[in-house]
């Protein structure tokens, strides 16, 4: 019998052996793979029990920092009540339950000082007995977030200001939004009956109405229609007849109708200035293919812009516009993309990039949120550089198309006289988008200024903002808050930013 | 003379271990308490009289009631015991059902030593266990019937193996555990001749006749059919593998365990297309990530679990075990091997293997048959449930709901398993007064 005994014993050995193997396998041949899953709720645990460091806004603000608990998280990341709704939509939150967006996202490495550039600096301080967090300094600036959110006075929509130099972005303000602290408790009550209410509400406030909704953009795209022509040569002395409508090929005798009946024509710079939606029809048709290839150097029908560094999450979402190789079957759907309607759908961001290539001698940057991270002796770590997304012009069409938008503002018959600032030349270009059947048209205004010296690009969008159905919709409702989004910009001087003086380009 | 002095040498062996047992629990509970901030725990003084009372108690026991039994084994229950229950009162600290479990671990702690004792006393002789073989039969599938009982039978995570009366819920397939063994000792002991050399010739072989194995396999049989009804699989394994053992042990015919390999896979490939249940828990062995928020969702956390304790572990009340749904009955392994790393999983493995052993010993160093298939069978039963929970929750095979032996929270398996030792302690002290073992002198073997 013993025999048999010693051989059972011998079994019962090797299956110990196996598992010894296997709990081997699991604890050192895996273990670090296991312990960073993403699905791993210990990762997220010791990733909110870090120290981290602070957002700041380009003139100093901070506008999220950790404080100590004496809860197991020992931090408590807290977005300061005066800002915490101002920058909500950018700078995200970081929630146990419901994870982490915006800038707490996508600088989460930089803010925790895990990323190697952080750790080697900390080893090279050899006192250094903290852990290396970094401060994130935005490109944002307080002074234009809140003069957004005091302009637009409660209406729905968005203004989005971009610094024309860098592509930096100064203001990407959403109305409605909404109070991140809630969703940043450790009590999960409180997180869980925040964000039911947040998604419930018909407004969705978390929506990043800049960049992350679509919206017909309206006469503001005429912009785009005119720069493709003037760059492919149309004759601009060319005079369009003086049409109240326009009949629509293909359609059996649908016409395209003037705001409010009006009767316009003349030259392509007198339709840019009155808003002639025939003109601009017209000239949608003249360009057919050119139009769909067009658009897409203007970041239409493309891919949006998506830089790793930017800081903007979620991602800018899309425009569309007609595609390429459809103009023989889409005619008239042609003519209405030529006045920023049909398929034509951008969000407040791309409006602001439009108006940022007129001013940029026809080139567009990578729009970015962050400008730079600070290690904990406010040194820089890292700074995100000038990066060209697309040249959507020539300098010399750019030219041209900022004349047109000055006449829009400067001009008498302009739709944009409201965005006139004593002593600062404004070029911008209104528009009135007309949504669903009964609704009341969304109100756009672009600009950029000062227009011999471009500094800022500025996109304004009130949701069915306009009163009636007149193209000065868009300039009576819009143009006066890109007015004093821009004044109140170019009358303070921009305090220096901790990053240090203008980034280069790479 | 010689009997009694190498004796004391196992007492002595068995003292200074315990002392180190006592001290190795209560400092873990202390640490426990320090992971929160410097600050001993009020009780610990009164944690501090329980352990090294109940050990004492069990210790003195043994000193009167089974003095030249194997000096380790009673240490190495006790240090997994402790092991178990400093975890538990380490998850009381994150709620849920856990306060309550570490409240009522420390009593059943004490009614496990109580009844080791009630055994080593009760049960001077285990040749009780050969006279009342067909009673212990008919006990043990009688306690098997019990949760099909209506009323007082319950059914918890899909097995019905329950059995409710007041407020104290009872698994009776534990008590069965203990009886079933007892019985097959004693039938293969009895009929080990038959079984081995066969009554009937079949062209070269001889076959046991059906009437040696009839009660055998009726036994058997049963006893799976009904843990099949009640479906708990890693009960219905931990027979199957037992008796298999058991049987190869006696007659030393592979074929036995040939035989068992077969209706192990019939069985399996029968359950896995009737039950629901069975095709669920093999579906979470091979791929548990198609449902990582559903019923995944153990088996991953149990590997999130692992693989965050590393080598080192995160340090006792430094971890998040809780995580693990079971984290103190079925996943107990996982907690351990979060907070206390490679090094205590393979600890856990290693003085698992130490028990083991020493009973496999205890079965080698014995002279009756009977005694010696009781203690293999108590080493197989011990070995085999380790391995399936373990194995279970690692994912080395699928996972069976069944306790850590000595380890995880339950009252039935402790009490159980406290018995289980009282058997192999009685069985090793009569083999050492028949024959104390060369070299005993140096303590334990």
């Amino acid at each position: 019998m013993n025999d048999g005994i010693r051989r059972v014993g011998i079994a019962v050995v090797v299956l110990f052996v196996g598992l010894v193997a296997q709990v081997t396998y699991l604890q050192v041949g895996r273990s670090s793979q296991l312990a960073n899953a993403a699905a791993n709720p210990r990762k997220l645990f010791a990733d909110l029990r870090r120290d981290r460091g602070p957002i700041e806004t380009a003139d100093g603000t901070v506008v999220a920092f950790s404080a100590p608990t004496t809860d197991e998280y020992k931090h408590q990341r807290v977005y300061p009540k005066e800002t915490a709704a101002l920058f909500a939509n950018v700078v995200g939150y970081q929630s146990i339950q419901h994870g982490t967006v915006g800038v707490e996202n996508t600088y989460s490495s930089q803010l925790d000082g895990r990323t190697f550039d952080q750790q080697l600096k900390s080893l090279a301080d050899a006192f250094a007995n903290k852990q290396p967090v970094g401060t994130v300094v935005l490109t944002m600036s307080k002074l234009a977030q809140g003069t957004a959110a005091f302009a637009l006075q409660g209406k729905r929509g968005s203004v989005v200001v971009l610094d024309v130099a860098t592509g930096g972005v100064l203001a990407a303000y959403s109305n409605p939004t909404f109070d991140p602290n809630p969703l940043a408790s450790h009590d999960s009550k409180t997180v869980d009956g925040a964000f039911a209410l947040l998604t419930k509400d018909p407004d969705n406030p978390m929506l990043s109405r800049a960049w992350r909704e679509l919206y017909p953009p309206g006469s503001t795209f005429k912009t785009v229609t005119a720069s493709i022509a003037v760059q492919n040569n149309i004759d601009v002395a060319k005079t369009f007849p003086v049409l109240d409508k326009i009949p629509l090929p293909q359609t059996n005798g649908v016409t395209l109708a003037n705001f409010g009946g009006e009767h316009c024509g003349g030259s392509l710079l007198d339709g840019f200035i009155v808003s002639c939606n025939t003109t601009f029809a017209q000239v949608g048709f003249d360009l057919g293919e050119k139009f769909a290839t067009g658009i897409q150097g203007f970041g239409v029908q493309t891919a949006p812009p998506r830089e790793a560094g930017s800081g903007i999450d979620p991602p800018i979402i899309g425009s569309t516009g007609p595609l390429p190789g459809t103009f023989q079957q889409n005619q008239p759907k042609f003519m209405q993309d030529a006045i920023g309607q049909n398929q034509v759908l951008v969000p407040p961001m791309q409006m602001a990039l439009i108006a940022e290539a007129i001013a940029n001698q026809g080139v567009i940057l990578q729009p970015h949120v962050v400008d730079c991270v600070l290690d904990p002796n406010d040194k820089v770590v890292s700074r995100v550089g000038v990066q060209q997304y697309k040249r959507a012009v020539d300098p010399a069409t750019a030219a041209t198309m900022t004349q047109f938008m000055l006449g829009v503002v400067n001009d008498p018959r302009g739709t944009g006289t409201a965005a006139q600032i004593p002593g600062v030349q404004v070029a911008g270009k209104t528009g009135t988008a007309e949504t669903a059947p009964g609704q009341k048209p969304h109100a756009w205004f672009i600009a950029f200024a000062p227009a011999d010296h471009p500094r800022y690009a500025v996109a304004v969008l009130v949701e069915h903002g306009g009163s009636d159905s007149a193209e000065v919709t868009g300039g009576r409702i819009a143009a006066p808050i890109a007015k004093q989004v821009l004044q109140t910009l170019l009358s303070t001087a921009a305090p220096a930013s901790p990053c240090g003086g203008q980034p280069g380009n790479p | 003379m010689a009997v009694a002095s190498f004796a004391r040498s196992r007492r002595r062996a068995e003292l200074s271990l315990g002392l180190l047992v006592v001290a190795v629990t209560v400092g873990g509970y202390i640490l426990v308490a320090l992971a929160n901030g410097p600050k001993l725990p009020p009780n610990v003084a009164i944690l501090l009289a329980w352990v090294f009372g109940l050990y004492a108690v069990a210790h003195l026991a043994v000193r009167r009631f089974a003095p030249a039994a194997d000096g380790t084994l009673l240490p190495i229950a006790a240090m997994l015991n402790g092991i178990g229950f400093v975890m538990i009162a380490r998850l009381a600290g994150a709620g849920r059902d856990y306060p309550q479990q570490a409240r009522a671990q420390s009593v059943w702690v004490a009614i496990g030593i109580v009844a080791f004792v009630v055994t080593l006393i009760v049960v001077r002789d285990v040749r009780i266990f050969e006279r009342y073989r067909y009673i212990a039969l008919l006990l043990g599938i009688g306690f098997m019937l019990l949760p099909l009982v209506p009323v007082i039978g319950q059914s918890k995570g899909g097995g019905r193996l329950w059995v409710g009366l007041g407020p104290v819920n009872f698994e009776p397939n534990e008590v069965s555990k203990v009886l079933l063994v007892a019985f097959f000792a004693a039938y293969l002991s009895e009929k080990r001749e038959l079984l081995t050399q066969g009554r009937i010739r079949i062209g070269r072989w001889f076959v046991p006749s059906p009437r040696d194995l009839g009660p055998l396999l009726l036994a058997w049989g049963m006893s799976l059919l009904v843990l099949a009804y009640e479906q708990d699989i890693g009960t219905s394994l931990l027979f199957f593998g037992v008796f298999a053992a058991m049987l190869y042990i006696t007659t030393r015919r592979a074929a036995y365990i040939v035989g068992t390999v077969v209706l192990l896979v019939v069985g399996a490939l029968v359950a896995y297309k009737a039950f629901g249940h069975v095709r669920v828990r093999v579906e979470n062995w091979t791929n548990p990530w198609a449902h990582p928020n559903g019923s995944g969702l153990q088996p991953i956390q149990g590997w999130y679990a692992l693989g965050s304790g590393g080598v080192a572990g995160t340090g006792l009340g430094l971890g998040r075990p809780w995580l693990v749904p079971l984290a103190s009955t079925d996943y107990m392994f996982t907690s351990i091997g979060e907070e206390l790393g490679l090094v205590g999983s393979i600890g856990v493995i290693a003085l698992f293997m130490l028990f083991v052993g020493s009973a496999f010993r205890i079965a080698v160093d014995t002279v009756r048959p009977f005694n010696k298939l009781f203690a293999a069978g108590i080493a197989t039963i011990i070995g085999m449930q380790t391995f399936l929970i373990i194995g279970g929750v690692t994912r080395v095979i699928p996972l069976t709901g069944i306790s850590l032996p000595f380890v995880s929270y339950g009252g039935s398996s402790l009490i159980a398993n406290f018995v289980l030792l009282a058997i192999l302690m009685r069985l090793s002290d009569d083999s050492a007064r028949a024959e104390p073992p060369a070299g005993a002198l140096a303590g334990a073997p």
